[in-house]
């Protein structure tokens, strides 16, 4: 279900995000269809969002690893209410707040079911859509 | 020492505020300033008696403002307090602090909230820096407004506890039907749980009267030095406990253990052991209400009763003016206007010295004012007559 340039031309401007050294590594993942978290090189812990040190040994190194894809519903909204003109068009639309298997969260729409099939603990896989050229934003889908 | 910490150092020694309107043509600047001013000579005190200073922490009016429109000339503290909705009652904390310690004597706090071109939500939000990340990772799916952030906290509460929507309508009437009784109000129209349940949905399971009011308008309250506070104008209301929380994941809900709980979990035993109060003696709430759940969330937060069943607690006219524990006799953010709680602090003071007419509390004594904000961030003030 990817959604085309086109269709996004006809829209405000979304907001999008201004990715810094720290976080680069995860929006050029997402490009790739990829979904890369930072994991802490001295103690292995995975952590997101982006962040310089692991509040845990205090570690400043860190490389990337890629998730599963794969999580339960930790929470939700059906947004009914564009605060920003973009998204409008996309009325209702539910966000919906993952655990990922790796023990970190992640907030993506949910695409190809009911917002009403939602429940705390349901599984869902992450997939990928491009919105244009240079950004492509994860969402999540019901585990068949 | 740190149990006792500020107990009764400070007290509010004068409150002030503009008419809260939906919108107006007065700049925030202005509006603060008339605040300011009316909460000073209410204190019995002239502009150039104030020595410390801590304006809003989201910006637009800074502590020169007050230097060079009041003439000061010797301000000796300023600071801010930058947690939403939680700075009001994190700067009497600071206040406390100041006073308590000699650095000043009479600290003006001061929120104003000008005309909607100025900004609506969305645009301030995205400004800020402890929105960054927000900004980066949620914004730009469509996650822009405090009503998109909170709703999951919400409605994960709903699933694990059984909260209601029943209970939500709960809050919003009662702080309307308290709004009725107060004459400052912008939302007098009763409500019923009709009404509530018909208004439109805004981010499941929020509806539009489950929204705090966007409003125009200021207020301001001064703290002292609890020496000094004797000598002036209104009987002083004095600071019994205080503290501020944050939860963790701070910049984040999404990422928060557990989202079901503010930092105001963590301020709430603070506040409690340094005033030397129960909860029983607590006689009013003025609890932030930017959205009904909050309210509920933040009962069980200051421990009136255990996490999940915050909903139960607000059934059955509990907080309602003849209940075991008034909540926001002025309406709230919910029916009297969005005052970042500046406006409840400035009617606890009220309710303690007996001033609200046909919505006092009677014998008011003893009395509890939150703030809640950004994404989570909590503080607390007991004070007592």
């Amino acid at each position: 279900m990817t959604t085309t340039a086109d269709d996004h031309a006809r829209l405000p401007a979304r907001p999008r995000p201004e990715p810094d050294a720290l976080s680069a590594p995860y929006w050029d993942g997402l490009r790739a269809h990829k979904l890369m978290l930072q994991r802490c090189h001295a103690c292995g812990r995975v952590r997101h969002y982006p962040r310089p040190l692991c509040d845990h040994c205090y570690a400043f190194e860190h490389d990337w690893v890629e998730a599963r894809g794969e999580g339960r519903v930790h929470s939700w909204t059906v947004c009914h209410h564009a605060f920003h003109p973009a998204f409008k068009q996309a009325l209702p639309y539910a966000l919906v707040t993952v655990d990922l298997a790796e023990g970190v969260r992640l907030q993506a729409p949910l695409r190809g079911s009911d917002p009403a099939r939602l429940r705390v603990e349901l599984p869902v896989v992450v997939d990928f859509e491009d919105i244009d050229d240079t950004l492509t934003l994860p969402c999540v889908r019901v585990r068949a | 020492m740190a149990a006792a910490g500020l107990k009764d150092r400070a007290a509010v020694t004068g409150v002030g505020e503009t008419a809260y309107t939906r919108d107006t043509d007065r700049s925030q600047l202005e509006l603060t300033l008339a605040a300011s001013l009316a909460a000073i000579a209410d204190a019995g005190l002239e502009p150039k008696d104030i020595d410390g200073v801590i304006p809003y922490g989201a910006g637009g009016v800074v502590a020169e403002d007050f230097i060079t429109n009041f003439g000061l000339p010797d301000l000796r503290y300023s600071a801010l307090t930058p947690m939403g909705g939680a700075s009001p009652v994190a700067a009497l904390q600071s206040a406390a602090m100041a006073v308590a310690t000699g650095v000043a004597n009479h600290v003006l706090i001061a929120l104003g909230r000008g005309s909607i071109a100025g900004g609506r939500i969305t645009s301030r939000l995205a400004a800020m820096p402890q929105m960054r990340l927000v900004g980066e990772f949620e914004m730009v799916q469509g996650c822009n407004a405090p009503a998109q952030f909170y709703a999951p906290m919400a409605r994960r509460h709903m699933a694990l506890y059984g909260t209601t929507v029943d209970q939500f309508a709960e809050v919003a009437m009662t702080c309307r039907r308290h709004a009725e009784r107060n004459e400052r109000a912008m939302m007098r129209k009763p409500m019923t749980r009709e009404d509530h349940h018909a208004s439109r949905m805004i981010a499941e399971p929020f509806r539009l009267f489950d929204c705090s009011l966007e409003s125009a308008g200021a207020a301001a309250v001064i703290v002292s030095a609890a020496e000094r506070a004797p000598d002036l104008r209104q009987r002083p209301v004095y600071i019994g406990g205080v503290a501020e929380g944050h939860p963790d994941s701070p910049s984040a809900i999404t990422q928060r253990p557990d989202m079901t709980r503010f930092g105001l979990a963590r301020a709430a035993p603070i506040a409690f052991r340094m005033a030397g109060v129960d909860h029983g003696d607590i006689d009013v709430a003025q609890i932030y209400d930017c959205f009904t759940w909050v309210v509920i969330c933040q009962l069980e937060d200051l421990g009136f009763c255990a996490k999940g069943e915050g909903g139960a607690f607000v059934e059955g006219g509990r907080i309602g003016l003849a209940g075991e524990l008034p909540v926001n006799t002025h309406g709230g953010l919910l029916s009297e206007a969005h005052i970042a709680g500046m406006n409840h602090i400035v009617e606890l003071v009220r309710q303690l010295r007996g001033e609200c007419g046909e919505r006092q509390v009677a014998d008011a004594e003893v009395g509890l004012v939150t703030g809640f904000g950004d994404l989570g961030d909590g503080a607390v003030a007991i004070m007592h007559r």
